[in-house]
């Protein structure tokens, strides 16, 4: 067993766990935070996408005993039924999902991305590296597509993501 | 009291029409919206029982042969280690969709790589998963499996009620002005839902809860009963959110059945998640198909002959096979048919239901080849398809309910733009990217299946809808919703749905596009009943009952009801308007794509899509459907397979790094249109199924677009860019 101290959503666990244990394991199975997803346990799907010191991470791909002292976000943390983020009351409005398994996990992506993007960080449809980007449509489905929904609501995700981008830009 | 309709007549009266308020059809934001996007909504692994243990599952790693040993002991004395199972009531594979009964079970006897063979049970996940790694079996192993469901050694079958040869086809390809004589291939697809397979099995005395992910509760009870050979009655099954089904969560599957056995033995709660490769490898896939379609068309391009023969494979012992050609058999006109079906039995991962079944890949081979015609026969696309719209059945002579597919091919094209193209391929450049534009017809069947429903007018004038349905993303929580809140005249926000409870009145289940007509008109017939209820209290006429605002005329539905509920119950069954009318929802899509001239890789820059499927219940939902369906048709065209070992039938790409769904950047934002549409002789409520809609025929569009892009026809899917690279144009 592995002591570690985990800040998740403002508040501190002491986590006593098998030193295999992903991060999502941690949050699912004892931490009882079961909004993160489990959609491959490899990383390529995006559902257990959390935000880990202010960047979005895949938690099925790290141990929990790796994030002693981390400051930890999940989808539980950025808003409640009744009191929702924008980007939770967007992707409401918009219809982005469907099934709603992979949900979790593109708002806490779409979180993290909106501020990459404000901090000037390009992607790979971006035309300039060294200059801020515009969200575009592109770059919007460009930086999600670590986010796999099978429901295929990108449309609807793009738009989402794009009216908050809006609102925060005005 | 109960709300019977047996679906014997036309439903001309359009009740839902003559409401005074109208939310149904309206893009109402779906009740349970808040809940997924907080990740409060409780999938099958989220149910926090004290004291569960993790079950992990160990599967064969032999493709065909028995089971002679497993080391047991030695698991055992792993630390954490609660008990190794290996039980003759296992599954080999999942039960096929409406089933109502076990799949074959024992899994000793190995029909294919990857069965499930034991379950090994820990405190921990981290302890079963090791466990399961560490189990040692020992084979005798049959040197006679087959795998490659074209090899002259596989046996085939040919299903009797799927034969077709009327009049005289090959006289008719003789005899045709333009023909087309072409062999198309589709690969196996994965349904791929978000949520793997999940079940947590708990045990009180004899009662058995089974929280699970699953589609058809009203079918699964009893599949998992029989399974366990114990009854019915002592098993509750709740799954009230199913993380995305698509055909794969629509029988009982393999985890279920061992963490039940297992939790029993233990006396504790037992989970047991499939990992994403297990999905892969032990749910159902979508059987590759080769399909050989002959078009015969006279000088108008007016089809007199049609044939469309497949070959398909599953397990020994499946009675399920894709109905490859079941719109095929009635879209097109063409007096001369012939359509014959092929099983090869092969020793492969169990094929099922993917979604659409049938038309997802039969359609896009028939919309291939209607594609080549109209380049051969000079007739424009839409036109083409046009002309050869039956009055008739062909094969039956039975007449077409509601069917506005004219309507669909020409809306479609007038919103794209569809007179922009060139019908001479690979004409346009822009930058390095030959652009093309393509288009197909959409059709499914429709069908309307057995459902009941309880809903209950609450003394304080606010409703509850219960049923056994599922929501695995379709919509169900707001469409049975909006359909009660028109009919009792209230908000849809003092309308409450509670679904997914074995306990509760048996839905449709959530298949076959049948779901929402099914289960929204059991919901409807027991409005109808609690309307009658409700006039007989009130000592009136139920004509001259008015439900508005949330009052029965001008009282206030709470006094009217003077402390009382009403509970109403409704129950749907199809009837004759199945047989009196081929019914199915019909569409029409439009691509243009962008085809790397250096790289061969194809993007789809635009899609337009329109589709006709009877009442539209809720706009939102519905169109969202129909996006999910046309991306799995890009999905299809361009990047989608199953690629098995031949070898050993084991299946290559078992994860989604390998097997590749649309991620965001690969979709462009999509312009779906649904036609308004009324379909009487469908239900009582006018409406028919959409959720399959959307990828019956979509790929299509895709690659004919990419023939009018570079002049290559691939008949191979998906067009990856390997199969386009050397024959790109100069």
């Amino acid at each position: 067993m592995q002591q570690t101290n985990l800040t998740i959503n403002g508040q501190e666990h002491a986590l006593d766990a098998d030193p295999r244990t992903t991060l999502l394991d941690a949050l699912r199975n004892h931490i009882g935070l079961t909004g993160s997803k489990k959609g491959c346990d490899h990383g390529q799907c995006g559902a257990c996408t959390v935000i880990v010191n202010g960047r979005r991470i895949n938690s099925c791909l790290t141990l929990a005993c790796m994030h002693d002292g981390d400051e930890i976000t999940t989808v539980e943390g950025l808003g409640q039924p009744g009191n929702l983020s924008p980007l939770q009351s967007a992707f409401v409005a918009h219809d982005g999902y469907q099934c709603g398994y992979c949900t979790p996990g593109q708002i806490c992506s779409a979180t993290a991305m909106l501020q990459e993007a404000k901090d000037g960080w390009p992607s790979n449809v971006s035309d300039d590296l060294a200059k801020g980007q515009k969200l575009t449509d592109e770059e919007i489905s460009e930086r999600m597509s670590g986010n796999i929904c099978r429901c295929a609501a990108y449309p609807n995700i793009v738009d989402a993501i794009r009216e908050v981008a809006e609102g925060a830009e005005a | 009291m109960t709300r019977h309709l047996v679906m014997d007549e036309p439903a001309t009266k359009r009740v839902l029409d003559e409401l005074p308020q109208s939310l149904t059809g309206k893009p109402m934001d779906r009740p349970d919206g808040p809940e997924k996007v907080t990740g409060t909504a409780t999938y099958a692994h989220e149910w926090n029982l004290p004291g569960t243990v993790h079950g992990v599952l160990v599967r064969a790693t032999v493709p065909k042969g028995k089971v002679t040993a497993i080391d047991k002991d030695a698991v055992m004395k792993l630390p954490g280690v609660l008990g190794v199972f290996n039980d003759e009531r296992f599954l080999r594979n999942p039960a096929q969709g409406t089933a109502n009964e076990a799949p074959i079970q024992g899994p000793d006897e190995i029909a294919y790589l990857g069965q499930p063979i034991a379950l090994v049970v820990a405190e921990t996940f981290e302890q079963a998963r090791h466990g399961a790694h560490r189990l040692q079996m020992r084979y005798d192993v049959a040197a006679d499996g087959v795998f490659d469901p074209e090899a002259t050694n596989v046996p085939h079958e040919r299903p009797e009620d799927d034969q077709l040869d009327q009049g005289d086809l090959d006289a008719a390809m003789k005899q045709a002005v333009s023909v087309v004589d072409q062999v198309y291939r589709t690969p196996g697809h994965n349904s791929a839902a978000m949520e793997p397979h999940c079940s947590i099995a708990s045990w009180e005395g004899d009662k058995l809860t089974l929280r699970g992910s699953y589609q058809m509760l009203n079918y699964n009870i009893n599949e998992l009963a029989d399974s366990l050979k114990i009854d019915a009655e002592d098993i509750r099954m709740l799954s009230p959110f199913v993380g995305g089904g698509f055909g794969s969560k629509l029988g009982i599957s393999a985890e279920a059945v061992a963490a039940a056995i297992a939790s029993r033995e233990l006396g504790k709660p037992v989970v047991v998640a499939l990992s994403r490769q297990q999905v892969f490898e032990t749910v159902m896939r979508r059987s590759e198909s080769r399909q050989h379609i002959r078009l015969a068309a006279d000088a108008d391009g007016k089809l007199i002959g049609l044939g469309h023969d497949s070959l398909v494979s599953n397990l020994p012992g499946e009675d399920f096979y894709e109905p490859v050609m079941q719109a095929t058999h009635f879209i097109y006109t063409g007096e001369n048919r012939r359509m014959n079906m092929e099983v090869a039995r092969v020793n492969r991962i169990c094929a099922g239901s993917v979604r659409a079944p049938g038309e997802a890949i039969g359609m896009v081979a028939l919309e291939n080849a209607m594609d080549e015609l109209a380049d051969i026969s000079g007739i424009d696309p839409v036109e083409l398809r046009k002309r050869n719209i039956p009055e008739m059945h062909p094969e039956t002579g039975q007449g077409y309910s509601s069917r506005p597919f004219a309507e669909a091919l020409d809306e479609g094209a007038r919103r794209f733009g569809w007179d922009k193209r060139n019908a001479k391929p690979a004409q346009t450049r822009d930058g390095e990217w030959w652009i093309g534009m393509g288009m197909a017809s959409a059709a499914r069947v429709n069908m309307l299946k057995e459902a009941k429903a309880r809903v209950t007018l609450n003394a304080d004038g606010t409703a509850t809808v219960e049923t056994d349905m599922s929501d695995p993303g379709t919509g169900t929580y707001a469409i049975l919703t909006q359909i009660a809140a028109d009919m009792l005249g209230l908000p849809g926000d003092k309308v409450e749905t509670v679904l997914g409870d074995s306990d509760l009145p048996k839905g449709s289940g959530s298949g076959g596009s049948f779901g929402a007509s099914s289960s929204g008109s059991a919901v409807f017939l027991a409005c109808q009943d609690i309307r009658t209820q409700l006039a007989q209290k009130m000592g009136m006429d139920e004509d001259d009952l008015k439900l508005d605002g949330g009052k029965a005329g001008d009282m206030a539905l709470a006094d009217a009801l003077a402390g009382d509920a009403i509970v109403g119950n409704g129950h749907i069954e199809p009837g004759e308007t199945s047989k009196d009318k081929r019914q199915a929802t019909y569409g029409s899509y439009f691509a243009e794509v962008g085809v790397n001239a250096v790289t061969g890789e194809t993007r789809v820059r635009r899609l337009t899509a329109v589709f006709g499927a009877g009442r539209i219940l809720n706009e939102k939902t519905a169109t969202s459907q129909c996006y999910g369906g046309c991306i799995w048709g890009i999905g299809m065209a361009l990047h989608e397979e199953l690629l098995f070992d031949t070898r050993d039938g084991h299946l290559v790409n078992h994860d989604l790094a390998e097997y590749h769904v649309p991620v965001n950047l690969d979709v462009p934002q999509i312009d779906v249109h649904l036609l308004e549409e009324r379909d009487d002789w469908a239900s009582p409520i006018q409406a028919k199924g959409i959720g399959e809609l959307g990828l019956c025929g979509a790929a299509a569009a895709v690659t004919n677009a990419i023939y009018n892009a570079t002049g290559v026809r691939v008949r191979e899917y998906p067009v990856t860019l390997d199969k386009l690279l050397d024959q790109l144009p100069e």
